[in-house]
């Protein structure tokens, strides 16, 4: 363990509940300062059991971690003093208004008395929500309560954020919204940010650095690119206008690389190598005198990546999880 | 200290205000106890009549029972939203501050001894309104007053362990029938040495809340009874030790941080 990192470092993390169930299993990560790292995986996949490890919330079985250079086992409350986090589900209270949450959020951060409401106000604002300031939280859309549970986090100023599934449920604008403000924490305000997400494009746009997680350990590594690079040459994926023509476009895509999962009723071929384009491709199967419905080229995603690396894709993933029974919680 | 105490006031505030702003929290603890003695009131007068009944008006006797009718509102209330704040996810936001597990606990039982109060102020005022006059006058009125807040400390810290063992306000509110029970075979409608039947009279003597309604009792009716005081007071005191004591174990288990 590199003990001088201010970032996040697991050596061997695992976590096992009740039943045997081992929600997280031997996870090694390093998060340098700064940095926005994304965790990506269906659900219950350990993405939130690894999340309320870090944050303290839940101690590991074994394995270590340090948040912010200390321990999150025997130096808890450093850890607490250093974080903020906006955990799965905006944990708010619906009776009280946005500006009462954080009277709250400041006061039990011992903020001085005279900055509170400062600091309040200029969150609120930070984040939109200052004329929505006292209206109570019942009445929020889920995109409100996702920033006034962002706004929460950032009472103390914290060094490290961690954001369990920030923007599940949100609508495009108000997920755009959440990704520009955290881009500007990360760039603006050097805050190392943790977040968990199963959306690719989350992933992505975001992050500086992705880890994929599958049944608790992490599969793949890297940035974006790095990854999207390991899966190597985009695929070109062919529908004949004649269904029957398939085992026909198949031999012709063959020539260019390794034929590849594709859509319904199509041939799809991983390029081998630089040599070969689209255009080559469009010319080959014109010579062969074969009708194209439909003809797509397809650059590499971070789901082709969790295909190559876990033989699933993340949505069929998701549906074959099942969320098992944990004390405390897990994801 | 200072910190602590910040704490603590910024979590009964919260406690305070998210249950005023629920009318469902606020009007039953009102209502029903009212409801309750007006009705036992009229339908069992003749008791009076009983040889050795401590006084000629029996809503006067049973005046007492609101004041430990409302603070067993308190603990369903106060625990369900507690359960409430564990399956939000509120609990561990507060987790993740440096709250100290006392402040919850504290915070938690501050905001419901001052609604404790409150429903007490109504009963007082309601007892005014129908002619019950206190034997220990406003000084007897405001020792009901503290003790109220005392019963419903303890009932509501009961209530709160409840929330931090199960997490679940439906377990919670499951209970509630059962703490009523102990409320029905106690002395709230008749003295203990009028009770007839062996057996009855035998649960309301063990029966911790018998004790509760005759401190209550007595100084509406009887005027300053050390014995009868001293018993509610250290009832009350062991239900809220013992509360407290089970609370701080279920949140040491709830609150797994590190």
């Amino acid at each position: 363990m590199a003990p001088a990192s201010k970032g996040i470092v697991a050596e061997g993390l695992v976590r096992d509940f009740k039943g045997g169930v081992r929600a997280v299993d031997g996870i090694d990560l390093a998060v340098a300062e700064g940095e926005i790292y994304g965790f990506l995986g269906p659900n219950g996949a350990g993405k939130s059991t690894t999340v309320l490890i870090l944050t303290t919330l839940l101690p590991p079985t074994a394995g270590r971690a340090t948040v912010a250079g200390f321990d999150v086992v025997h130096e808890g409350p450093k850890v607490r003093k250093a974080i903020g986090a906006a955990l799965q589900e905006a944990a708010l209270d619906p009776m009280l208004t946005a500006r009462e949450h954080m009277r709250l959020q400041t006061a039990l951060h011992a903020l001085p008395r005279e900055l509170r409401r400062r600091r309040g106000d200029e969150l609120l604002e930070r984040v939109g929500l200052a004329a929505a300031a006292d209206r109570k939280v019942r009445t929020y859309s889920g995109g409100m309560k996702r920033r006034l549970d962002l706004a929460l986090a950032l009472v103390h100023r914290p060094r490290i954020l961690f954001l369990d599934e920030p923007t599940t449920g949100l609508d495009p604008q108000s997920r755009s919204a959440l990704w520009q403000e955290v881009g500007r924490l990360a760039k603006e305000d050097g805050v190392t940010v943790f977040l968990t997400t199963q959306y690719l494009e989350e992933a992505d746009v975001l992050c500086d650095r992705v880890g994929i997680i599958d049944q608790g350990r992490i599969v793949a590594e890297g940035t974006p690119a790095e990854l999207k690079a390991t899966i190597g040459r985009p695929t070109v994926d062919v529908v004949p206008a004649d269904h029957e023509q398939r085992h026909r476009v198949a031999e012709v895509l063959s020539r260019f690389g390794e034929l590849t999962r594709a859509s319904p009723h199509g041939v799809a071929v991983r390029l081998a190598g630089d040599e070969f384009g689209l255009a080559d491709v469009v010319r080959a199967l014109d010579a062969e005198e074969l009708h194209v419905e439909q003809l797509q080229l397809h650059a590499p995603s971070l789901d082709d990546v969790f295909l190559a690396k876990t033989g699933r894709t993340l949505e069929g993933a998701e549906q074959e999880q099942e969320r098992p029974e944990l004390v405390g919680e897990a994801g | 200290m200072s910190r602590t105490r910040t704490q603590i006031g910024n979590l009964a505030r919260r406690s305070v205000l998210r249950t005023l702003r629920q009318p469902s929290y606020v009007i039953p603890p009102l209502v029903f106890p009212t409801l309750l003695v007006t009705v036992n009131a009229a339908g069992l007068r003749p008791s009076t009549l009983l040889h050795g009944f401590p006084t000629h008006s029996f809503l006067a006797f049973a005046l007492a029972v609101p004041f430990v009718q409302g603070a067993l509102f308190s603990t369903m209330n106060a625990g369900t939203e507690l359960a409430r704040d564990i399956q939000s996810g509120f609990l561990n936001r507060l987790a993740l501050t440096p709250m100290r597990g006392s402040a919850l606990l504290l915070g938690h039982v501050a905001g419901v001894m001052v609604l404790g109060f409150v429903q007490s102020v109504f009963y007082v005022c309601y007892a005014l309104v129908v002619g019950v006059r206190f034997q220990t006058g406003a000084a007897g009125a405001f020792v009901i007053l503290v003790l109220a807040s005392l019963i419903a400390a303890a009932f509501g810290m009961l209530g709160a362990f409840l929330a931090l063992r199960t997490g679940s306000g439906e377990s919670i509110q499951a209970t509630f029938p059962f703490l009523f029970v102990f409320l029905f075979i106690s002395s709230m409608n008749t003295p203990r040495n009028l009770i007839a039947v062996h057996w009855f009279r035998l649960a309301a003597t063990v029966n911790p809340v018998s004790y509760l309604i005759e401190g209550v009792r007595s100084l509406i009716i009887s005027g300053w009874d050390g014995q009868a005081l001293g018993l509610a007071f250290a009832v009350a005191a062991a239900i809220g030790a013992a509360s407290v004591g089970l609370a701080a174990w279920a949140l040491a288990g709830r609150l797994a941080r590190t």
